[in-house]
Parts: structure tokens; C-alpha cells; sequence
């Protein structure tokens, strides 16, 4: 069979049609949007009737999979590292539940931070479920482990965790496919008390899961995701996890590593093939991508035994994604980095598009914030974020999806005027209506500024999940009518539009402006495939 | 061919991805490995973007070349050329566009950068654009620059054409006429460099 090219989130989503999903579901979030999209787009998937959902959040997302795999049916559910944090909630407890039809969980970390706001490290919250855990070193395991991790799943009736990075999540290489399986018939679970977490059956669940904890150990000591490779020179040996081990083998030509290697695909770590390594060796590295995990639980916490080297005594930086120079240099070769970049070049960040309605909202509200003074603007996650960089300066805060309208609610509880939020309509329908209930039910004085573009723009343009509703939304929980406003913002509605964002700031409880005017890109992108349209 | 590493470079929208699509299609035609790591999310919005293009008849291991390994750097511009060279091998090629994409108010002196350029041993620059806009659109730049890294590619020009055919197939065979007398015209450009170089020897 022809090989497919496909990035790394893309054989994940390839893996899932073939191996009998049933549906999938996720919130968008750079690395692991390609994963829904691809699915969304495939015609095979069509054909199958398989079922691909953006969800108004990760939570959601996570629940609407788990419900999938109830009814004895094959779910994936997708997201980002910090939609981890979301969706902690559901994914804690069904470690406890456990899952009926296969449940795989697609964490995409962003070690480096490239799109992100922090690089947390999901093996974390794998090891806090006490979940199987996956983490393909190339696409191609990506591809199997979905068929694997599904079986897994069904195997021991537990949800499984699949972490990948941004570096695979994001790069393409061939594919081989495996035979397709078929979907699940509809089964509902065989003890219709096992997904109810009363205390008095969540604490047999849980003793359950406890005692699968040896079952998951054992599984890892044998899966085909785990190896050891022995090396001649003992006097260290290596574990690699994950997308490290590709690193590892580039600094070796013909693939011929001297030291003993231990390759992790699969966790809890495979205690014999970590306790043959450290028998035969006389120190260790270990190479990950993320945090110091596994380099964490080898050390242990009083640090008696042979010497472990990692992140955490220098040898690789503490911070970062992992690269092949990184891991060479741990490994004593010399460097090989070529000429410098030339002091000229200038850093060239990231800025609204040409023609993006965010631009004309924050000229607008500067304006109408000059008066009061800096640092009074608390903002969200999404493109609107880049109105923090110069020319507009015009954000104080960004710390997680939603925290704009609750963070602009506790400061004006300290006495802050004024307190404006500023966020964008996709990250108010995940997380920004329960905190704009908050604010209107202790009377906050806020002003609320939604960013409505119809979309998810960061992202690529995924639908907005409350297209044409947000204005009876903000009404439905409870904003006076009077002051909800909508807004154009266009070059040309400036003076207008300062006056109102005032008007707003002047009045004392909760207000929301809305600016609706659709992304850039998206409009182009539509004007594209009208004139192709026309052509045929 | 064993391997070829190369650094696509440019700004988020140019689309350099669309460089690697046509040098990836011809490269698995050929049965070779690839590995091709992409830039998405924030950067995409304007900001600096690279993809490591990764092509051998061995099996690859990283999907990131290491610093000092590239054969190639292709740049659609000047400025992002140079912000990739501790990647480039002493005896890599650097091929770039000459046309500043300026979206930054620091964005430096044109001569310098220029001189920049000139001071790498190995290195092609091109008004692709001018060129491209000749041919009939200035949209076709790019693959005027893909054009003129085919003299180091090693890949077969009838496999590119295919690639090319493949990307655009879909919006008109003048397109695909477009766009494949771009690559030649690129590959012009080079052609003749390396024969005066080697007369100069």
C-alpha cells in the first residue's frame, strides 16, 4: 500500500478512522488541532458515519467522549496541554469510572512554548489519573498506538492518555496503514452501577483502578512501544522517551548507539528493562521531552544511588523542547553549529493580520482608556493576545482561557476603575459566561469588550461554537439590556465606537460591548471559494 | 542522492509550505524517506517561519536537522535567509529571494542585508518576484525560487512538474504552466551561476 504523508496529529486522526472509532471530539488548540480537522475533512470518516465535534471546551469534549464510550463505542477526545487542565475534572474521575467502549485521551504538549502559555508536562497528569500512558516516538507509532491504545483501553476498561509534542504533533513523514477494524456495536456497560461515583461505589472503582496498577506495570514491560538495545560502553546508559529516542539516533551514524538504550513508549515505566540499565551501567541520562519526569522518579527524592543526568544537574537545559544538538552535547559530541545569525537581523514577531477587526477595537478603547490610565485591561487567549505588542500596548493581562472577565471581576471588587475585559467570542463561549454570571450576580462594575470575529481565529478558523448568539447570551444571564452594545469596528466607525466603549466604561455594573466583525482570514478564505465557485 | 537537509524560511502567509509540498511530492515519488517539520499556530500570524525538509534514501531519525547539517537554506526573504545560517553547512547553499517582505518598523538597511547575503560562500539570489510577475504573476514567486534550488536538489525535474501538477492541478492548467515555467526559470538562474563559478576555477 502507497505510503500517506501525513503530520503527526494527521496519523493520529488516520489511526482513529481505522481502528473503529466511533467519534471524536475536542476544543481547538495549537499542537493538536489538526488532529479534529482532519477527521472533520476526511470523506472515509463521512462514510463511516463517524462522528467529529468541536465541543464549546475541553471539558465538554471530554464528557461528550466518555458518554461515547458508555454506550460501548470507540472515542478519542483532543487538546491541547493546558485543555488538560479544563478537562481535569472528567479525566481524573474516569480513571475511577474506567471506560466501556476503547477511550483514548490526545494531549499535545508545547514544550518551548510555541503557541502556548506554559509547558506542562501531561505524563503529570497520567501518573496523577494513574492511567496507561502512550508517547509515539514518529508518526508511524502514532498511527499504531491509536489501534493499540483502543485495545488497552477495551482490555482493562480504562481510559488511556496518548502525549505527544509539538515537534510531532507538526511534522510530516509516510504512513503505513493497517488493515481497518470495525466500529464497536452499541453496548452498554455490563454493571450499570460502574459510572456512578457515589462514594459508596467510588471508593470499589477506585480500589479497582488500584489494583489494575499492576496489570498497567506489566503491560508496559511487554508492550512493543518499549525496548531495551544493549551497548557496548556501559559507562552510561540512556533512556529515551518518546520523541527523544529520534534525537538520540541522529547523533549516531548507521543508528549504531555505544551506550545500552532503553526506549520509553509506554508508561508506567517498564521496571525490569530501567532496573536492568541501571544494574549494568554506571550512570544514566535521561532524555525527554517535557519535564523531568522520568528523570525525577529514577533520582528519587534523597538522590543516594548512581548518578542520573538530565534536566535536572545541567546536562540538558531545565526548560525547552529537546533538539538533536541539545542531546548531543549531553552526550559529550562537540558542537556543530555553523555561522552566526548576523546582529542585523531583527526578530520579527507575530502581529494582527492586515485588516483584522481586533485592530479597530483597540485603537477604539485605547482611546476611550486614555483618560483613566495604563494597566487596566485584563485579556484572554486567542489572537486578540497580540494586542499586548506594540503599536497597541493594549492588554495587561493573559493567563488562561476565560480568566479575563473573573480577573477584571476581582479587581474592581478590590476598587479598580476602570476594569475592562477584553475577550474573544470562541473563549467566551468555553469559559467566559459562568464568570460573567458571577460579575452580574454581585453587581461588578465591569466592562466587558467580546472580540467577535464568528470564529476560533488563532486556530485557523474553526467554527464559533455561539455564532449569532452571544448578545442573548449576555442577555440571558442576566446584563441589562441597555447595556449590552454591538459594535462595528471599521476605521470609519472610530469616533462612534470610542464614544459607546466611554459611555460603557462610565456606567457602574456590568456592561458588554460587542464587536462583531468577521476575521480576516476567514473572510478571504470565503471569498476564495465563492469565486472558485463562480468559475466552475 | 544519500540525503539532502534543508531550511525552508520566510514569513508566516508567504507560504513556504507550498515549496515543500511540491519538493515532498517528488521526493516520495522517488521512494525516498521524508520528514518535514512545519510551523503552525501564533507564528503563522506574520511572524518568522522555518520548516526543516528532511530527504534521504535511509531511513530518518530526527524530525529536526541539526545545527551545521543543512544542505540548503531556501528563503522566499532576504532577512529570514539569514536567521537559519547556524543550521547551514559550511559547504551548504543558501538561496534566498532578494525581496524584503517588510512588517516590522526595525527592519534593516536592504544593503546590509544584501551584503549579508554575499559574504556565504555558497549562495543564489533572485528577484523572484520581478521574475515571477514576467512569467505572468507574481504569485508564482516561489516557485521561481524552488526553481533555483533544483540544481542542488538531486531530484528528478519530471517528479517537481508531477508536484507541481499535484498542488495546482486542481485550479487550471495554465496555473500548473505558470508555475512549472517558474521552477525553470529559477533553475536558469542557478545554472548559470554555477558554470561562471566554475569557469572562475
Amino acid at each position: 500500500m502507497q505510503k500517506l504523508l501525513l503530520l503527526g496529529d494527521e496519523a493520529i486522526a488516520q489511526g482513529g478512522i481505522d481502528a473503529g472509532m466511533s467519534g471524536i471530539y475536542a476544543y481547538p488548540g495549537t499542537p493538536s488541532t489538526e488532529i479534529t480537522e482532519y477527521v472533520k475533512a476526511s470523506k472515509e470518516a463521512k462514510e463511516k458515519g463517524i462522528s467529529a465535534n468541536w465541543g464549546a471546551n475541553e471539558k465538554t469534549a471530554a464528557e461528550a467522549a466518555l458518554g461515547m464510550s458508555y454506550a460501548g463505542k470507540r472515542a478519542m477526545v483532543c487538546m491541547k496541554h493546558v485543555g488538560l487542565n479544563v478537562a481535569a475534572d472528567p479525566f481524573i474521575n474516569s480513571a475511577i469510572t474506567g471506560a466501556n467502549g476503547g477511550m483514548i485521551y490526545v494531549v499535545a504538549d508545547d514544550p518551548s512554548m510555541h503557541s502556548s502559555q506554559n509547558e506542562q508536562d501531561s505524563r503529570f497528569f497520567g501518573k496523577f489519573a494513574m492511567i496507561p500512558v502512550l508517547e509515539p516516538s514518529n508518526q508511524q507509532e502514532a498511527y499504531d498506538m491509536v489501534h493499540y491504545g483502543f485495545e488497552l483501553s477495551e482490555k482493562f476498561e480504562t481510559p488511556v492518555l496518548m502525549r505527544l509534542t509539538t515537534r510531532l504533533a507538526h511534522s510530516r513523514a509516510g504512513i503505513e496503514r493497517k488493515e481497518p477494524r470495525k466500529q464497536n456495536k452499541y453496548k452498554i456497560p455490563e454493571d450499570l452501577k460502574q459510572f456512578i461515583l457515589l462514594p459508596v461505589i467510588a471508593r470499589q472503582r477506585y480500589k479497582k483502578l488500584l489494583q489494575s496498577q499492576e496489570a498497567f506495570a506489566k503491560e508496559s514491560q511487554k508492550s512493543p512501544y518499549n525496548s531495551y538495545t544493549d551497548g557496548k560502553d556501559k559507562s552510561l546508559g540512556i533512556v529515551a522517551c518518546g520523541l527523544a529516542y529520534n534525537y538520540l539516533y541522529e547523533n549516531y551514524p548507521g543508528r549504531k548507539v555505544s551506550h545500552p538504550v532503553v526506549k520509553v513508549g509506554q508508561y508506567p515505566l517498564p521496571y525490569k528493562l530501567i532496573d536492568k540499565v541501571y544494574e549494568e551501567c554506571d550512570e544514566l541520562l535521561v532524555l525527554e521531552d517535557g519535564y523531568p519526569v522520568v528523570e525525577e522518579m529514577l533520582k528519587g527524592f534523597l538522590d543516594k544511588g548512581k548518578k542520573i543526568h538530565g534536566r535536572l544537574d545541567g546536562y540538558i537545559p531545565r526548560d525547552g523542547e529537546l533538539n538533536p544538538n541539545i542531546v548531543g552535547e549531553a552526550l559529550g559530541f562537540e558542537k556543530t553549529r555553523g555561522n552566526e545569525v548576523p546582529s542585523i537581523v531583527a526578530k520579527r514577531p507575530p502581529s494582527l493580520c492586515k485588516g483584522c477587526p481586533h485592530i479597530d477595537s483597540f485603537l477604539g478603547l485605547n482611546e476611550a482608556l486614555e483618560p483613566h490610565g495604563k494597566g487596566r485591561v485584563f485579556s484572554d487567549i486567542g489572537c486578540y493576545t497580540l494586542g499586548a505588542l506594540p503599536p497597541y500596548n493594549g492588554i495587561n493581562t493573559c493567563v488562561d482561557m476565560g480568566a479575563s472577565i473573573t480577573m477584571a471581576k476581582g479587581a474592581a471588587d478590590a476598587g479598580m476603575f476602570p476594569a475592562i475585559a477584553v475577550i474573544g467570542d470562541s473563549t467566551f463561549t468555553h469559559s467566559g459566561i459562568t464568570g460573567l454570571l458571577d460579575a452580574v450576580n454581585d453587581k461588578s462594575n465591569i466592562t466587558v469588550v467580546i472580540l467577535d470575529n464568528y470564529t476560533t481565529g488563532m486556530t485557523g478558523g474553526q467554527p464559533s461554537s455561539a455564532f449569532e448568539r452571544i448578545e442573548n447570551i449576555c442577555k440571558g444571564v442576566g446584563v441589562e439590556e441597555d447595556h449590552v452594545r454591538v459594535i462595528k469596528p471599521l476605521k470609519k466607525h472610530h469616533e462612534e465606537n470610542t464614544a459607546i466603549f466611554k459611555e460603557e466604561i462610565a456606567y457602574k455594573g456590568v456592561s458588554v460591548i460587542i464587536a462583531k466583525r468577521e476575521c480576516i482570514q476567514t473572510l478571504n478564505k470565503r471569498m476564495r471559494a465563492k469565486v472558485k465557485d463562480k468559475k466552475k | 542522492m544519500n540525503k539532502k537537509d534543508i531550511i525552508l524560511a520566510g514569513v508566516g502567509g508567504q507560504g513556504i509550505l507550498s515549496i515543500a509540498a511540491v519538493i515532498g511530492y517528488a521526493a516520495v515519488q522517488s521512494g525516498l524517506y521524508l520528514k518535514q517539520a512545519e510551523v503552525h499556530g501564533m507564528s503563522q500570524r506574520g511572524g518568522d517561519v522555518q520548516s526543516h525538509l528532511r530527504i534521504s534514501e535511509n531511513e530518518i531519525a530526527s524530525d529536526l536537522i541539526p545545527q551545521g547539517k543543512a544542505d540548503m537554506i531556501i528563503s522566499v526573504e532576504p532577512m529570514e535567509s539569514l536567521r537559519y545560517l547556524p543550521f547551514l553547512h559550511k559547504n551548504g547553499w543558501l538561496i534566498t529571494n532578494s525581496k524584503p517582505f517588510i512588517n516590522i518598523s526595525n527592519y534593516p538597511d536592504e544593503e546590509s542585508i544584501l551584503k549579508e547575503i554575499k559574504s556565504i560562500t555558497n549562495h543564489v539570489i533572485l528577484d523572484a518576484e520581478t521574475m515571477a510577475k514576467d512569467l505572468g504573476s507574481a504569485r508564482a514567486a516561489n516557485m521561481v525560487i524552488l526553481g533555483a534550488a533544483i540544481p542542488f536538489l538531486e531530484l528528478d525535474f519530471e517528479k517537481l512538474r508531477e508536484g507541481v501538477k499535484f498542488l495546482f492541478g486542481k485550479k487550471g492548467e495554465d496555473l500548473v504552466t505558470l508555475n512549472v515555467n517558474a521552477l525553470k526559470a529559477g533553475r536558469k538562474i542557478t545554472e548559470e551561476k554555477i558554470k561562471k563559478k566554475s569557469e572562475k576555477v
